[in-house]
């Protein structure tokens, strides 16, 4: 079933691609095979293989339960809210308490997430930012 | 004697003080990397080149430093397999079948010291064999015009999903949507953008460093995340006893035999595309096992077991470097990030890397040699360092990596932009794992996707718009044979080796070198 779904998704991709390859807009001046060409046979390999994939499909991976699943939806949006509150609050802040929410739902026992958390961020923030001179998010509070 | 002048040469700029730090710290990092279960050659290559870009590292001391990372992963992969049972990346698979039984009878020294040797001679032999072959690939791939080069790059997507690919059309399907992914942006050529949706930030294209950073390496801890290695590694495995790290005269000369037959099947199996180390350890491991094992001791923890596939696949390492130099074709996964950064420091691939920038390549196989000696020097005493670093668990590790890997793109272009689009190629790395979709296929495609259409263009359009010169030189016509052959062979033998090759351990892992 993964599979065949899979392959919808993928023939679906395959289609939409094809059909924006052919909106490219083509300049005045162009060389024989043009913009679009090669687009057009990506998409059909991409199209075909999903095809495959959606006629002979695989045995299903294992996938996890809904709970499993939750951890990791809720873990990209750490992730997303770290990326978008990095230039806002700053590297350390944002970076301790992303590495502390990963090492907690890794099974870190919570006081000792926090602790790693801080440390993993101004580890990387001394390494990174003091002796290698790599410029990192600046917050409010200079770091 | 050219070869050796110009390898000369190569010495003299790899004897820096700078070049020999980076060398050192590589080799340091590649074998922590290695050792390390869940970070392997190619997601800790991966989440070091864009440290290695921002840091304004010039091409070949940013080279050394990250081919010395992948030497020194191949060298520690076999650390946790012999102490842990738990290979520390994929190539270190077969380690695992005589190392730990090694280690269980009380001689884990004397099997990393050995596996330390085999490691060495692996790469150093397989350096030489690089230094040989790569200039001879060269004078060929310098007859090579837009036409084959395109037929080439057909080749090495057909052949990349390897021999011990189950779904062909899983890789095929990886190829196109990476090839697909490379054709974001304004086209070169005629400066019409395509597949922008009227999004500033896709103009200039998707960065693959962001896709491959995104793919391999936050990949990893959404892995994690759904396997929740509660206990971690360190401290589920028993206490094992290391012993004397210094291998008996005896025992080394017992194992030389195999250590060089090994080695040279190893180096073949990194040169031809589609298979890499992990193929290399396993051919060099089931070969010896049908050559000396007469008393039935392999799998037992027999040394010469042990000296096998660490010869192997760290010959194959560096038999990989051979077409991914010469060609500017990797075949391999972390050979294809390896190109990732020469790409990203603007230096082409291929034979003209040889004749342009003779500095880089010269410069990096003789630091190749030193970072060989390193790890030899790291792995045989030092190698209770190491042993301690397996004992920081995954739970701390994962988010470093995460944190790592974010500071990195970060630090290439300061925009949130493109850390969303990097976590966004996390959790498709994700899924395609999920449903054994190979991800090195993918970074292939949006690495070579644009220099792949350029070839075919520039070949039709030299001919007039005669799509029939594409296959009209022996050259490529064999070229596309050997493509084609690659494909369907999978097809054919694939369940077998692959069936062989997972018999004793069904640990997971898409990633494959």
């Amino acid at each position: 079933m993964s599979d065949r779904i899979f392959g919808s998704v993928g023939l679906a991709l395959a289609i939409f691609f094809v059909w924006q390859a052919t909106l490219i807009e083509e300049s005045f001046i162009s060389d024989q095979v043009g913009p679009k060409t090669f687009p057009v046979v990506i998409g059909v390999v991409l199209g075909l293989a999903s095809l495959y994939c959606l006629l002979r499909p695989d045995p299903p991976p294992t996938w996890p339960g809904l709970g499993r699943l939750a951890e990791i939806a809720l873990a990209v949006l750490v992730m997303v809210a770290y990326a978008i509150a990095l230039p806002e609050v700053g590297f350390v802040i944002a970076t301790a308490v992303a590495a502390a929410y990963l090492g907690w739902r890794l099974g870190t026992a919570p006081l000792a997430a926090i602790i790693s958390g801080v440390l993993t961020s101004a580890g990387i923030y001394v390494v990174f930012r003091l002796i290698l001179g790599l410029s990192l998010a600046r917050g409010p509070l200079g770091f | 004697m050219d070869i050796l002048s110009s390898l000369a040469d190569g010495f003299a700029i790899a004897l820096t003080f700078e070049n020999l730090l980076l060398a050192l710290i590589g080799c340091f990092l590649g074998t922590v990397m290695g050792a390390l279960p869940g970070l392997g050659p190619s997601n800790g290559v991966a989440i070091l080149i864009p440290l290695a870009f921002t840091l304004g590292l010039g091409a070949t001391p940013a080279l050394i430093l990250l081919t010395s990372v992948y030497y020194g992963a191949m060298y520690g992969g076999r650390i946790s397999s012999i102490l842990l049972n738990i290979p520390g990346d994929e190539p270190a698979l077969m380690t695992t079948l005589d190392g730990y039984p090694m280690a269980r009878a009380g001689r884990a020294g004397e099997a990393l010291a050995l596996s330390g040797v085999a490691s060495f001679v692996g790469a150093f032999l397989a350096t030489w064999g690089l230094v040989f072959l790569a200039p001879l690939l060269v004078d060929v791939a310098l007859l090579f015009g837009p036409a084959e080069y395109f037929a080439l790059f057909a080749l090495a997507f057909a052949t990349l999903g390897g021999i011990a690919s189950t779904n062909q059309a899983k890789s095929a399907f990886a190829a196109a949507l990476g090839l697909g992914l490379a054709m974001v942006g304004v086209d070169g050529q005629t400066g019409v953008p395509r597949f922008t949706f009227g999004e500033v930030h896709l103009y200039d294209g998707i960065d693959f460093l962001v896709a491959i950073v995104g793919l391999f390496a936050l990949s990893e801890v959404f892995v994690f995340l759904e396997h929740r290695h509660g206990a971690a590694t360190g401290e589920s495995a028993e206490k094992v006893e290391i012993g004397r790290v210094i291998p008996s005269l005896s025992l080394l000369a017992r194992c030389t035999p195999t250590m060089l037959r090994t080695t040279v099947l190893g180096f073949i199996a990194g040169v031809l595309p589609g298979a890499g180390a992990s193929l290399g350890s396993f051919i060099a491991y089931s070969m010896e096992k049908r050559l000396v094992d007469r008393d039935g001791t392999f799998g037992t923890g027999d040394p010469r077991g042990v000296a096998a596939p660490e010869a192997g696949n760290n010959a194959a390492a560096g038999g990989a470097l051979v077409p991914m130099l010469a060609l500017g074709v990797p075949g391999s996964g972390t050979t294809a990030v390896l190109l990732a950064v020469l790409l990203a420091l603007n230096i082409t691939p291929g034979p003209l890397l040889f004749t342009q920038n003779p500095d880089v390549v010269w410069g990096l196989i003789a630091a190749l040699f030193i970072a060989n000696f390193m790890l030899l020097a790291m792995n045989i005493p030092m190698v209770g360092i190491f042993t301690r670093v397996l004992l920081i668990p995954s739970r701390i590790l994962m988010p470093i990596v995460a944190m790592i890997s974010f500071v990195g793109i970060y630090g290439i272009s300061g925009s949130s932009f493109d850390l969303l689009v990097m976590i966004g190629f996390g959790v498709l790395g994700w899924v395609l794992r999920k449903l054994d979709v190979p991800l090195v296929p993918v970074i292939l495609g949006t690495l070579l996707g644009n220099a792949m259409e350029a070839n075919l263009r520039r070949a039709v359009t030299i001919s007039n718009g005669d799509y029939t010169s594409l296959i009209d030189s022996p050259l490529s016509i064999g070229l596309w044979t050997i493509a084609l052959v690659g494909f369907v062979l999978p097809i054919v033998f694939g369940k077998v080796v692959r069936r062989r090759m997972r018999m004793r351990r069904d640990e997971e892992g898409a990633i494959s070198d």
